[in-house]
Formats: C-alpha cells, sequence, structure tokens
C-alpha cells in the first residue's frame, strides 16, 4: 500500500538551494523514516515512526503514528525494548536476592520499589516489622517520590520548550543522591531495605540532611510555582493538552497522579493504607481536568504533601529501636553477629541460601503508592524460598496503555509533551 | 477495607453463580475466588455492572505446571466505590489455551490479555489486537512458561552482529 518516498512533492527552496537540499537528504538518511500513501494527492496523510531512538520518549518507546496533516489520527504504541523478563529471574532467585532487580525496574524511585517487594513478601510470610524500620522506609519512599517527581518535572519542561528548570532540579536531585548516599551507601540503586526491616538505621549525619533538606525545599517549590503556575508559555503549552475525563481514565486503567488528574482520589496511601499512612495527616492532592496541566498541579502538589509527611515521621518516629527483626529464622542478622559469632554466621549463610520461606500454596498481593502509580506484587508461593510466580503490577505500564487513547486526536508537535506528562518509564513498564 | 461490605458483595456473588463458584479463599485479605471457566464474561459483566467494579487493574497470568488445567488467569478488580479489591480466577487447559476476551467489558484488559498471551500463549477470543507485547513477533515461544529454561534458546532470534568485522 505504501510506495518509498520518490514521488513527494516539495516546494523547491527559494534561498540556500544547495543547503536545503542536503538538509532533506540528511532527514531521508535519518532513523525518522515518512512515507507517503499515493491514494492521497494532496499528500497530507502519512505514518510516522517515533523512536525507539529519541531524546522525548524518555527511554525506549517507539511510537507509530497515522498522520492526518499535523492531526494524529491513530496511534500503536510499541513497547518490550527493555524487556529483561523480570518475572522469570524473580522465579529463579530467593526473595532477597530479587532486590536488586527491582531497583532497575523504575530506576527513578529505587527506594520505593524496594520497599513494594519487601511488603509484599513480609505480608505473604507473615512478618512484623520493628517501629523504626517502618519510619525509616516511609521517610526514604517520600524523598524518592521528590526525586521521581524532580525529574519528571525537569523533563516535561525540556519538553516544553524550557530547558534551564531541567538544571535546577538536578541540582536539588543532587542533595537527595547526596542523601541517599549517606544512607544507603549507593546514591542511585539503593538496595537499602531488607526483608524484614531495612539494613542500617540512619546516621546523624544522613538525619540532618535529611532535615536540611526537609527545610529547604518548600522554599525552592514555591519558586518553581511562581515561575510556572502564571507562565504564558508553561500554560498554553498544557492547558488541555492530552485531556481525558474520568470514565474514560478509569476505562482504560491509567495510575497515579495521571488518574488522579482525572478527578479520581484513588491513592494506595489512604485506599489502603500501608505501614503508618493512616496515622499521617496528609491530602490527595486531584484535578478535574483530566489535561497536562492538571498533571503538573497534581504531582507539584504531592511533592510538597511529601515533605509534610517526612516532617510528621521525625516527629512520631521512636528514637531508639531496632531496625530490623530480631528473629534469624526470617531476616539477616546483624553483621555485628555474622562477625563474632558461629550462629550468626551459619544464620546468614541459610538466609542467603535459602532465604525466607512463606507457607506453600501462599498467594496474596500487597500494593503500595509508588511516585507514579500503584505498584503492586503479586506472589505466589510453594514454600521453598523461591517464588513460584510473581508478577509485578508497574504503574508505566497502565499509564502507557491509557497513552495509546489519548494521543489519538492530538496534534503532532503535543506528542512529547503528553509524553512526558504521563511520565513513563520504559524499565518499569517493560520489566 | 470494611469486613461486611465485603461479606455482602461475597454473598451477592454466591448468589448469582451458584454452583459454578469452585473456590472462595479469604486467607489473605483480598477474597479471591475461582470460577468455571465458561462463566468468565458473565461474571466480568456482572462485577462490572451490578457490584461496580469498574476498575480492572491487571491481568495476571499463572503456570502451575500440572497435567490439567495447567493454566491461570486471575483478573484483579477494584471497586471504588466499596473500596474492595477481589481476585478473580479461571483456569485453563494446556490443549489449546483459549479464554474469552474481556476487552468489551474493561478497555484496560487490552494490554494486559496482550502480556498474558506473549508470557503463556493463551489466546484471547475476540481480542482486537492480539499481537505480542512485549517480544516480536518473530519469537515462538512463550517465556513464563515453566519448561522455558532460564537462559534462554539460542539461535531463537536473528539478531546483528556485535562486531565490525562482518558484513
Amino acid at each position: 500500500m505504501f510506495q518509498s518516498d520518490s514521488n513527494i512533492s516539495r516546494k523547491k527552496p527559494t534561498y540556500f538551494r544547495e543547503h536545503q537540499e542536503a538538509l532533506y537528504k540528511s532527514l531521508e538518511d535519518k532513523h525518522a523514516t515518512v512515507e507517503v500513501d499515493d491514494s492521497d494527492p494532496l499528500a497530507t496523510r502519512m505514518t510516522l515512526n517515533m523512536g525507539p531512538q529519541h531524546p522525548a520518549t524518555h527511554g525506549v518507546l517507539r511510537v507509530l503514528m497515522e498522520l492526518d496533516g499535523e492531526v494524529i489520527t491513530k496511534c500503536r504504541l510499541d513497547t518490550g525494548y527493555l524487556h529483561r523478563g523480570i518475572e522469570k529471574m524473580a522465579e529463579n532467585k530467593t526473595y532477597q536476592e530479587f532486590m536488586p532487580y527491582t531497583d532497575r525496574m523504575d530506576y527513578l524511585s529505587p527506594y520505593s520499589n524496594n520497599v513494594a517487594l519487601c511488603l509484599a513478601v513480609e505480608k505473604i510470610a507473615d512478618m512484623e516489622v520493628p517501629g523504626r524500620a517502618t519510619y525509616i522506609r516511609m521517610i526514604c519512599c517520600e524523598l524518592a517520590r521528590i526525586s521521581s517527581h524532580l525529574l519528571w518535572l525537569g523533563t516535561m519542561i525540556m519538553d516544553a520548550g524550557a530547558l534551564s528548570f531541567f538544571l535546577w532540579t538536578f541540582r536539588e536531585r543532587e542533595k537527595l543522591y547526596d542523601i541517599f548516599d549517606e544512607v544507603a551507601g549507593h546514591r542511585f540503586t539503593v538496595s537499602h531495605s531488607r526483608i524484614g526491616g531495612v539494613n542500617n538505621d540512619f546516621t546523624p549525619v544522613a538525619e540532618e540532611k535529611i532535615r536540611k533538606f526537609v527545610r529547604e525545599f518548600p522554599d525552592e517549590l514555591k519558586g518553581w510555582h511562581k515561575i510556572l503556575d502564571r507562565n504564558r508559555i508553561f500554560v498554553d503549552r498544557n492547558n488541555g493538552v492530552g485531556a481525558i475525563g474520568h470514565e474514560e481514565g478509569i476505562a482504560i486503567g491509567l495510575a497515579g497522579p495521571s488518574l488522579r488528574a482525572t478527578g479520581i482520589a484513588y491513592d494506595i496511601r489512604t485506599f489502603e493504607p500501608y505501614m503508618f499512612y493512616d496515622q499521617m495527616d496528609f491530602m490527595v492532592p486531584t484535578r478535574t481536568e483530566g489535561d497536562n496541566l492538571a498533571r503538573y498541579y497534581c504531582r507539584m502538589e504531592e511533592m510538597a504533601e511529601s515533605i509534610r509527611i517526612i516532617g510528621q515521621c521525625f516527629e512520631k518516629m521512636p528514637k531508639k529501636g531496632p531496625i530490623r527483626v530480631d528473629d534469624a529464622k526470617k531476616s539477616y542478622p546483624s553483621k555485628d553477629e555474622v562477625y563474632y559469632s558461629m550462629e550468626g554466621l551459619i544464620h546468614d549463610f541459610m538466609m542467603t541460601d535459602t532465604g525466607i520461606c512463606p507457607p506453600a500454596g501462599a498467594e496474596s498481593y500487597h500494593a503500595i503508592e509508588a511516585p507514579k502509580g500503584e505498584l503492586g506484587f503479586y506472589i505466589q508461593s510453594d514454600g521453598t524460598g523461591h517464588p513460584w510466580r510473581l508478577k509485578i503490577n508497574s504503574p508505566s505500564f497502565s499509564n502507557l496503555q491509557g497513552l495509546e487513547t489519548i494521543l489519538d486526536g492530538e496534534m503532532i508537535a503535543d506528542t512529547v509533551v503528553v509524553i512526558g506528562g504521563m511520565d513513563p518509564v520504559m524499565g518499569d513498564s517493560d520489566k | 477495607m470494611n469486613i461486611e461490605i465485603r461479606d455482602n458483595l461475597l454473598q451477592d456473588i454466591r448468589e448469582y453463580m451458584g454452583e459454578d463458584l469452585l473456590e472462595l479463599n479469604l486467607e489473605y485479605t483480598h477474597p479471591l475466588l475461582r470460577i468455571k471457566r465458561d462463566r468468565l464474561h458473565d461474571a466480568c459483566r456482572f462485577l462490572k455492572n451490578t457490584l461496580h467494579f469498574i476498575y480492572l487493574n491487571e491481568i495476571i497470568g499463572a503456570d502451575r505446571f500440572t497435567s490439567e488445567d495447567r493454566f491461570e488467569v486471575i483478573y484483579h478488580l477494584i471497586s471504588l466505590r466499596n473500596r474492595q479489591r477481589l481476585f478473580l480466577k479461571v483456569r485453563v487447559e494446556e490443549e489449546n489455551p483459549v479464554l474469552p476476551t474481556v476487552t468489551d467489558i474493561w478497555k484496560s484488559a487490552n494490554w494486559n490479555e496482550r502480556e498474558v498471551f506473549d508470557m503463556f500463549g493463551i489466546r484471547f477470543e475476540g481480542h482486537p489486537d492480539m499481537r505480542r507485547i512485549f517480544l516480536p513477533e518473530d519469537f515462538k515461544y512463550y517465556p513464563l512458561r515453566k519448561e522455558f529454561p532460564l537462559l534462554g534458546v539460542p539461535g531463537s532470534l536473528e539478531m546483528p552482529n556485535t562486531t565490525p568485522d562482518h558484513d
């Protein structure tokens, strides 16, 4: 049906002819290929292939669009370029061994993924986690949320045309990385959580750094609100772009801030509170417009709420206490025990070799509110140290599915902004 | 999670499904139901239209590795009005694994069903776009089936050369 582009009629350039022709030639050679339908004499309908190597697709997303002039009549998303078979790997690893793989799913908020896995395993294995460990997890999860939203803010506004924002948000992210470096010993892929607690307690330096961040960040956020909220270019670029109603949003299964921007206050932290979120005082920001601007407001307000939650955590957190379950059959012993006692060493070895074994035939699901939406683990156990089946319910997958519907009828120039506003992470979606 | 609401919901489901409700597991916070395969589409319609499970969150496939009813497909449903989650399970046999699609009930089943097909080879009858979602169409295996080796099948996909000497 399609034919190569030898018969595209181009207006002959008036000025700089050689330069223009060279430019067209280089476009033909480039990865984005343009095909023209023969039965369409005005050549307004075409198929455009965007990605998988495209800086605005936030990874390796491929979008195939059929255009009518500037309007996308229909589009298809091609995913799977980052498929690593994480679920298959999970079936061949102990639960604790699988933890570092979760870091690499949604690599912008590794701490949330660790905690999601830990909570799911703790639920199926019926374990209680000490209070201080839970508060440490909550604080770090909220920091991860801020970190993820900061990256979204930087890249989304970069997609909309303002480059310097990226530098400002990355300056703040750098502080968060320093905090994670101090807390977990890693900047990016933290793997700090352990089944039954966390690896190590906050050091005084780490605590001071977090408190400093909590003190200073709201001012920064206020400044950003000031520069964006009434910014003509930014608002015009986002208002009404990629809009979707709440019924449609539910029907296509959106998750997280994208769903809340349509007016549905579905947040696992209040829908089904886990950890100590039921004792926290915070709001779930929602909007009703369902467009890109609404998603922007939701995420910005969420960052402010996260700061509030961290503050409350510090108030309520027990000053001292264990940070891991004191049961060597269920969780790793502390390094002191491992180095200085025989039993500790044996237990450490056993934990590494077999790990925790949930009862045979158990099936359970646990979800947390990750920065991008509901992140859940469905685990089926056969009584060994490996899960029989571990299904990851990832928010980016749900959101990308929605993107296929949202992009229909949009202008082609808005594609990039809409993708930026949905904030997909391909590592999360492709598993 | 309100126990009273949950029990009312389950009572409604029990009445509607009757004998076809094969298993009801309340051990792990979220109710897990197993129903007869033939009633799947009917049950989904009932759950959505009467009991307000309007949000299909995901579809989970699983390989039980048994000689009969080998595969399991689990539908994860949420009722926002009653703040309830529900897991609905059906089993599929190994020979000719086919299920009716639920894309006409929940639009979000589209990609989820494609994922189950990609990983387990369970076909969904009536699905508008039954392609693999992660792996390329040229790939002839279903990787999450238990007999698929962890290291993959060498030569199953044609890969480009990694060194410049060729070609």
